[in-house]
Order: C-alpha cells, then structure tokens, then sequence
C-alpha cells in the first residue's frame, strides 16, 4: 500500500519520453483566445469571469501595479485550472510538485522585492521596521523582519504543495478504505462514501482557493512595493 | 491501379485501398508538417463543437474523457495490480 499510495505523484514519463510536459501544457487547450466581438459561449463564459476576477483583484493597485495585471490573472487562471483538472481520475497535478510551486512563487516574489527596492528604496526598507516599536527591541525586530521576508516565496510554494498534495492522499486513502468496508460492513462504507463525497466537494473548493490565495498574496507583496 | 488524378491531392476518402500505403508515404512529415496538422485537427474539433451558436457542455467534455483515458493508460501498469483477483 505504501507504494500504491505515492505513485500517483511521480513525474509521468511514458518510455522515457517526458510526458509532463504534455499534461502541464493541456490546460491552455481549454482556454480558447477570444477572436470576435461576440464569441461562442465558452469563450463568453470565460471573459465574464476573467473579468470579474481581474476587476476585484486589481483595485488595490495603483498605476505601476496595474502593469501586473496580465501576470496575476494567467497566474490563478494556470493554478486553478490545473488544480481543478488535477481531480479527475487518474491525472497528474504538476501543483503537487514542489519543484514547479517554488519555481513560481520565487521568481514572483523576487520580482516583487526588487520593484520595490528600484523605485522606493527607503520604504521598502522601512518596511523592516514596524511604526512604534520600543527603541531597546529594534535589533531585534529588524532580524525577525528579515526571515519573515524571505519566508515569503517558501510559504507560497509550501502552502500550494501541501494543501493539494494533502487533499489527493485523503481522497486516495478514504476511496481504498472505501472499497474495502464494502465486503465488511455495508453501513459504515456508506459513512465512509459520503464522507468521501464531502471531500470531493472540499477539493473542488480548495482547487479554486488555494489559486486565489496564492496570487492574492504575490499581489499583496507587489502592493507593498509599488 | 493508376488513376486520372494524382494519389497525392486525393482526400483520404477517395483513395483506393490499393493506393493507400502510397499515399500515406507521400503526405508531409517534416516538423512544419506535422504542426499543420495538429493545428488543422485542433481547428476541426473546435469549430465543429466549441465554436457554434449553442454549444454545450459536449464539446469540453469530450476532451476532458480523452485527457482521464490518457491518463488511464499512462499508468496502467500500476493499475493493473488492483485488479480484483483471488490470487495477485
């Protein structure tokens, strides 16, 4: 069972050809470019909601984080889809890998820092030290503002990986657990099926958020900067 | 065998059985090729069923059953082992 459990998450090569590529390119297959003013209804449905998405996400922003825009909404479009396409049966989430999450969220938070540090130098390292603090503790703090710094990216990836990663495993193990109670007791794998059932819907709803959260929080740091 | 028009401008549904291994010969297989043809196959399915007046949920769910039987045969080999058998 150990290895049944994570073989799910090993990068798909198929003969030695790397498939990955292939299932992280799929998503933008279901994303058709609008070409008319009125486009067919898929494409209609998806400008009404990039542009539901974009207008709240945006508004915090002024001129010079605006220029982001493009950025943050590829950025949910890319985690949401995958992570949604990520819960139908059998398919691999490239979310799941910690490799591809850190090579998302450094790049944006670094890209973050360094506007920041390029066009207000003194507030972005004002923001080591909060307003207030007792003359004796700012050593200190200044320290503690440093690592809560570049934990930043760190957490974005970590906080990814693990909310899916996490999902995936339960719905693996409570579906086995699932499919084993049936010979024993009926009832209880009906519990379980419909415990089962409310994960799923979780998952669907954890999908969605953990792209929000994560592209709210790189807006949240470009905010800061610019 | 030989026929009026040349073998190569046939659609496929008009070429002989007989010509058939000749014809696939000829098409084109270079990288410029093979991309026109993903890229007329892709417009084909799309205009057929994604790009109408009232398209359905039909036309994305075909490609996403397509994307789970990949998937599916991707890692058969491990699916295999949870057959329903007495003895494994």
């Amino acid at each position: 069972m150990n290895e049944n459990l994570f073989t799910s998450f090993i990068t798909p090569t198929m003969m030695g050809l790397p498939v990955v590529v292939l299932i992280i390119m799929f998503p933008s297959i279901l994303f058709p470019s609008p070409s008319r003013l009125i486009n067919n209804r898929l494409v209609s449905l998806q400008q009404w909601l990039v542009q539901l998405t974009s207008k709240q996400m945006l508004a915090i922003h002024n001129h010079k984080g605006q220029t982001w825009a493009l950025m943050l909404m590829s950025l949910i479009l890319f985690i949401g889809s995958t992570n949604l396409l990520g819960l139908l049966p059998h398919s691999f989430t490239p979310t799941t890998q910690l490799s591809m999450n850190l090579g998302m969220a450094i790049p944006l938070w670094a890209g973050t820092v360094v506007t920041g540090f390029r066009h207000k130098t003194k507030a972005s390292l004002a923001h080591f030290l909060p307003q207030g603090t007792p003359i004796p503790l700012i050593p200190m703090l200044v320290i503690i503002e440093t690592i809560s710094l570049f934990i930043q990216p760190v957490a974005l990836a970590v906080r990814l990986t693990a909310n899916i990663t996490a999902g995936h495993l339960l719905m693996h193990l409570i579906g086995g657990a699932t499919l084993a109670l049936t010979n024993i007791n009926a009832s209880v794998a009906l519990i379980t099926f419909i415990i089962l059932i409310l994960l799923t819907v979780l998952e669907f709803a954890v999908a969605l958020i953990q792209a929000y959260v994560f592209t709210l929080l790189v807006s949240l740091y470009l905010h800061d900067n610019t | 065998m030989a026929s009026p028009v040349p073998v190569k401008e046939k659609k496929l549904m008009d070429v002989k059985l007989g010509e058939l291994p000749g014809w696939i010969l000829m098409r084109d297989f270079t990288p410029r090729g093979i991309a026109g043809a993903f890229q007329r196959g892709y417009y084909r399915y799309y205009n057929k069923y994604v790009n109408v007046k009232k398209g359905s949920v039909a036309g994305i769910s075909m490609v996403l059953a397509a994307y789970v039987l990949f998937n599916y045969c991707r890692c058969y080999k491990e699916l295999k082992h949870e057959r329903l058998r007495k003895y494994h």
